[in-house]
């Protein structure tokens, strides 16, 4: 039965007037309050231009983009291959992937990431574990840094990766993978030439959607990250919760808030047009 | 390896024995086939015949589990598909959605690694061939079923292999197209003496474009050879049935020849009943009607018009003799041919060379 416009918005009515409700309407008014502190609009631009040009600030905003790439790009390295594994996997198998995937996803961040501290502590199972064996002398430090960090987020959003690669990669004509094998390819160049190619738009997807989230982290850069990894997130509960700057959290949450959104743009486009592709 | 016939007699490809089962059942059962350099051969059977098991273990998808595959002396019956230099064309075209046409049908090219300029030249010439240049930079969904059909065929021929597989490349086009693309394929496999195995389930296809059909039921080859003789001399009941309309008159074995379950005496040029008895087989358009009740004699047998339906060119008639089942007759709607009418008195008669004795 066809819904029709009017169908379709009363379905959505309820969630849409939900998100104005505890998402827009927060977000709006925080704004302008915090905004409206400091007076006439050339006022807010001074202390956007003065709030943007410190040094803290600043470094935290490139801090922010560049963990969050490199978190992206470890969580492709190690989503692509177990995406793959899962689109080969039947049965049993294929449930046991899913639930390994899935399971830490029903599990509270903080208990995840308290959990992680564990295993990778100077004292924790991992360095342990090296030292009992002889790998290593001294105990890694895993933790309190960047490393701790970006193994921290990367367990976080590594099932947004691969999940939508899975539906990507499973969307993928298996007849296609066998003519390009009797046309004389070889097993690699049917992976580049071919799979590679019709999955890429689920690479891009699934490294925006990682990378989009990356940004907005908090809880896992504040207690797995050292005094050099400040996020742009944790700065904006600092200047809420400790110097009380709402104004300052304002715009940077608005810079926050720009780079999440156009990214999103990016995002939609891509999936929006496939070239090549069946719509 | 040439044998010792030498490279003029060396088939092209050469399937012994070949056999393929999945658990307990055997899809492909000791098939063995020999075909000549340049020849168009079919298989052609329904569904679950073994026919596409069988194109796949020749393309190197499935691997026999017993059988060899020789291609032109070679044996390749465990190298992988891309060692086997075969050119192919998929049930469903299998076109690459991220390439345009140039690259699609280039392929095989390039994993060649042949160089830029062989690579237009080549794909130019296949893209000429069936008819598709001025298409080079569209991408499969913005090209009808038959423009696809094309591209999967270029791609196919571009390599110059010496065999192209199809697995029912026609089927997903509508009547009139199918026609047209039976007659084209069948010119450039002529052009290019390529020899060719063509796997379809439509009887019609197979008779028009083949050298010779093998007729496959079961996992096995049921029959083996040119269109005419597989559509006039069939060997069993189920090729007679699958090649066409075919008329099947119970018979029995008699004194003198066979006659039929009403003791009407049968005259047959070819053939011979089982001890238990079998069928008469006659085509419907090797009957003959003529008006009023038969005078005795072997392959004339009385009855009345039960139905007939006007299909432009030919009228078929069903004709109720009092035997098991009535006769099918396809008379030609040739100038000043009489039309009977349904009741009317009839005696339907053949020669004994258009009929056959079946074993049950």
């Amino acid at each position: 039965m066809p819904l029709g416009r009017l169908g379709a918005l009363l379905l959505l009515a309820p969630t849409l007037l939900l998100m104005l409700l505890i998402f827009v309407g927060p977000i709006g008014w925080f704004l302008s309050a915090a905004l409206g502190e400091l007076g006439s609009l050339s006022e807010i631009w001074e202390e956007a231009v003065a709030t943007l040009g410190s040094r803290t600030i600043l470094a935290a905003i490139l801090n922010t983009n560049w963990i969050a790439f490199l978190v992206t790009l470890v969580v492709l390295a190690l989503g692509y291959p177990l995406a793959y594994a899962l689109t080969r996997a039947k049965g049993l198998a294929f449930t046991a992937i899913l639930v390994c995937i899935l399971l830490p996803y029903f599990t509270s961040v903080i208990v995840r990431t308290y959990a992680w501290m564990v295993l990778l502590g100077r004292n924790g199972l991992i360095n342990q574990a090296l030292l009992g064996l002889g790998v290593i002398q001294q105990p890694l430090e895993l933790m309190y840094n960047r490393t701790g960090v970006i193994i921290g987020m990367t367990y976080v959003l590594l099932p947004y990766m691969i999940l939508t690669l899975y539906s990507a990669m499973k969307a993928v004509d298996p007849r296609l993978l066998q003519a390009a094998e009797g046309m004389g390819a070889s097993p690699f160049e049917v992976f580049r030439k071919v799979f590679f190619p019709l999955t890429l738009h689920g690479v891009v997807a699934g490294a925006l959607i990682v990378f989009i989230l990356g940004v907005g982290f908090f809880i896992t850069p504040a207690l797995m990250g050292g005094p050099g990894d400040i996020m742009i997130a944790m700065l904006i509960e600092r200047e809420i919760e400790l110097t009380q700057n709402w104004p300052v959290a304002a715009l940077m949450t608005l810079v926050l808030l720009a780079v999440t959104l156009s990214l999103y743009a990016v995002y939609h486009r891509f999936s929006a047009e496939r070239p090549g592709l069946a719509a | 390896m040439p044998r010792d016939s030498g490279p003029a007699t060396t088939p092209a490809i050469l399937l012994e024995g070949l056999t393929k089962r999945y658990g307990a059942e055997t899809v492909v059962a000791d098939v063995n086939l020999d075909i000549a350099p340049g020849e168009f051969l079919t298989l052609l059977g329904p569904s679950g015949s073994g026919k596409t098991t069988t194109l796949s273990m020749l393309a190197g998808f499935v691997l026999p589990d017993a059988g060899r595959v020789v291609l032109a002396g070679r044996d390749v019956s465990k190298a992988p598909p891309r060692a086997r230099g075969l050119g192919m064309v998929f049930q469903n075209y299998a076109i690459f959605p991220h390439l345009d046409v140039f690259e699609n049908v280039a392929f095989p090219l390039r994993v060649q690694r042949k160089p830029q300029k062989e690579v237009e030249t080549r794909v130019w010439d296949a893209l000429q061939m069936v008819k598709l240049t001025g298409f080079e930079k569209r991408y499969a969904r913005q090209l009808s079923g038959g423009q696809q059909q094309r591209v999967a065929l270029a791609r196919a021929i571009v390599a110059h292999p010496p065999v192209v597989l199809m697995d029912e490349p026609l089927g997903a086009l509508d009547k009139n197209l199918r026609y047209h693309m039976q007659v084209e394929i069948k010119e450039i496999q002529r052009r290019l003496g390529t020899t060719m195995v063509y796997v379809t389930h439509d009887q019609e296809e197979a008779l028009t474009m083949s050298d010779r059909i093998a007729i496959m039921n079961h996992g096995r080859i049921a029959q083996l050879g040119p269109p005419r003789e597989v559509y006039e001399k069939p060997e069993n009941a189920f090729v007679a049935r699958f090649l066409g309309e075919a008329n099947l008159l119970a018979a029995k074995p008699a004194a003198g020849g066979a006659v039929t379950a009403k003791g009407a005496p049968l005259e047959a040029g070819s053939g011979a009943l089982g001890a238990e008895g079998g069928f008469l087989f006659v085509r419907p358009e090797k009957v003959t009607l003529s008006a009023g009740a038969a005078p005795a004699g072997p392959n004339r047998l009385s009855g009345t018009i039960r139905h007939a339906s006007f299909l432009g060119n030919v009228v078929r008639y069903a004709v109720e003799l009092g035997e098991p089942e009535p006769l099918l007759v396809d008379a030609a709607n040739a100038a000043g041919a009489a039309i009977f009418g349904p009741g009317e008195t009839v005696t339907a008669s053949w020669d004994a060379g258009d009929c056959r004795l079946l074993a049950g």
